[in-house]
């Protein structure tokens, strides 16, 4: 196994084949939109939040196999979240695929994205769902760009 | 039988020395010779100096270097006048230097522009600005799903009103060759000004600017084996001359004084500032390169390498190329894979050591049209072999092995 097959392995081949919450939400009450203008990819996302709480998240839109299995992976991770532990997760995987920190606690499934760090080309890729998450918890209209 | 030695051309390129090297990104730029590399490294060592100004010896070569440059590129595109050879950093600042310098003089409230939906965003964004500026109104011919243009409603499209026409040579996405001679052939019945976005044409087929009796023509050195940072706008003599400066500043004055200056002639007044003198000097030497093989030779094993990789890519299940039909293409292939997006396959490409394009290739419009976000490019240049082509192939299935298979 050399770092590209270690990366695309199958967690993230699986979600690539079958995201999970790929869906458009009508009702939600925060939306976003992100782009990223290197590749043309584009992601809307749609939250759900009572009481505080992340009851539901789904995701649409055109990426890569990274792209869509960080998103995937991200809806799941998501709900039954507070809105500040969505804050919290969002800084820790925002720390794993900048820097490579790769022993994060608490985020689960997610440590699967920890080898986009070697590919500092795709490190955009993984991102840009989470960059869209945070503004649509902070319901920010403008769109969430890779850069 | 090809007439281009493959193996010798290959072996002057230093970048081949990595034998599994797999450059298939040439349109967006090739590789160099190392005679470009050369030249440019003799001149630096003993002909520099600042051209146009110096009385001493080594200023006189560096002069001579520099115009008999323009001269090769003049020779190249077979125009009629040296003066109508501009240097400038590339097609992108030739357009932008036709856009400001003709259009904010020509171009009134109402008048159009006609660009076409294939153009690469320097021919686009320039008179989107321009067009902004004056009041003028910016027109595309549309591009069919096959990656041709769509000229049924040229006619309508052309009238009194158009003012300039400018036109994309050969795509850089689909490789589809535009019938240009026909545009330019209409524009002219209405009066409009033509200019060819030749970035892509000029390294793959012979260019006659007089033949094609364009107004303007644009090309970048870096797509034709030369070096970064230059490239050259041709334009009629009597239409140059009637235009006003880009830049201000050193080289293209006559005299200054506190109050006004007065221009130098075409093509200095379009060239403010110290040039890019060496580069122009690298991209004569890539001039020579090519003439050596002979353009007609190069179309030629181009055109056959073409036709192999679109057979052995089309034989590749779940594959979809674009263009390539009915009309005249070059070497540039866009494709894609089914199950395995253009970033992904680009970055298991790499990890084979093929180079090759995933994204919009600066074409937003063109992707829009064929509702599609992004494409892997392999683009082909002489020093190409069928190998490359087979080594691409290779990849490309056990890529979709690997996405499929799982
Ligand atoms: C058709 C076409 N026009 C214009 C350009 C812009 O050339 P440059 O970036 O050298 O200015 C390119 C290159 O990317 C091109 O392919």
């Amino acid at each position: 196994m050399n770092d590209l097959q270690d990366l695309y392995q199958q967690v993230i081949i699986d979600h690539n084949h079958n995201p999970r919450n790929f869906k458009e939400i009508e009702q939600a009450s925060h939306v976003a939109k992100g782009h990223n203008p290197l590749c043309g990819d584009k992601i809307d996302i749609y939250i759900i939040i009572k009481d505080n709480l992340i009851t539901d998240v789904g995701f649409t839109g055109s990426g890569c196999a990274i792209s869509k299995a960080s998103s995937s992976l991200m809806t799941e991770a998501l709900i039954g979240k507070s809105i500040d532990e969505a804050d919290h997760l969002f800084e820790k995987v925002h720390d794993m695929l900048t820097k490579g920190k790769a022993d994060i606690e608490g985020i689960g499934k997610l440590a699967v994205l920890s080898g986009v760090h070697k590919f500092p080309a795709r490190v955009k890729c993984a991102i840009l769902p989470w960059r869209t998450l945070k503004n649509a918890l902070e319901n920010k209209d403008q769109i969430a760009v890779t850069e | 039988m090809s007439k281009l030695d493959v193996n010798k051309i290959r072996s002057d390129f230093p970048v081949f020395q990595d034998q599994s090297l797999v450059y298939l990104d040439s349109a967006a730029t090739t590789q160099k010779p190392h005679q470009v590399i050369d030249a440019i490294s003799e001149f630096y060592s003993h002909s520099y100096a600042n051209v146009h100004r110096g009385i001493y010896n080594l200023s006189f070569k560096a002069t001579e270097a520099y115009h008999g440059a323009r001269l090769k590129a003049q020779k190249f595109i077979n125009a009629k006048d040296w003066q109508s050879i501009i240097f400038t950093g590339g097609t992108t600042e030739s357009i932008n230097l036709v856009a400001h310098s003709w259009g904010r003089k020509n171009l009134n409230m109402g008048d159009e522009i006609l660009i076409t939906e294939m153009e690469h965003h320097s021919n686009i964004v320039p008179w989107q600005l321009i067009a902004e500026d004056r009041g003028a109104i910016l027109k595309y011919i549309p591009i069919n799903q096959d990656g041709t243009l769509d000229l049924s409603d040229l006619g309508t499209l052309l009238s009194d009103k158009t003012k300039l026409v400018s036109i994309i040579h050969q795509s850089n996405v689909f490789g589809t060759i535009n019938p240009i001679q026909e545009i330019i052939n209409k524009a002219k019945k209405v009066g409009a000004i033509t200019l060819i976005d030749a970035a892509q044409s000029a390294p793959h087929d012979t260019l006659d600017v007089q033949d094609m009796d364009c107004d303007f023509l644009a090309l970048s050195g870096h797509k034709m084996l030369g070096p970064t940072g230059i490239g050259i706008l041709y334009g009629k003599l009597d239409i140059i001359e009637g235009m006003e400066p880009f830049m201000g500043g050193g080289d293209m004055i006559n005299s200054v004084t506190m109050s006004k200056s007065t221009w130098n002639d075409a093509p200095y007044k379009f060239e403010a500032g110290t040039p890019n003198i060496a580069q122009a000097v690298g991209f004569g030497a890539a001039i020579d390169y090519l003439d050596q093989l002979g353009m007609q030779n190069v179309s030629e094993y181009l055109q056959d390498l073409k036709l192999y990789a679109l057979i052995q890519l089309k034989a590749i299940e779940g594959i979809k190329v674009y263009g390539h039909t009915k009309n005249k293409s070059s070497s540039v292939i866009s494709f894609n894979l089914q199950d395995v997006h253009p970033h992904d396959l680009a970055q298991f490409l790499d990890q084979d050591n093929i180079a090759v394009r995933a994204g919009h290739h600066c074409a937003q419009p063109v992707m829009d049209k064929l509702g599609i976000s992004s494409t892997i490019r392999a683009s082909l240049y002489i020093y190409n072999t069928k190998a490359d082509i087979d080594k691409l192939c290779d990849s490309l299935v056990k890529t979709a092995k690997f996405f499929r298979g799982l």
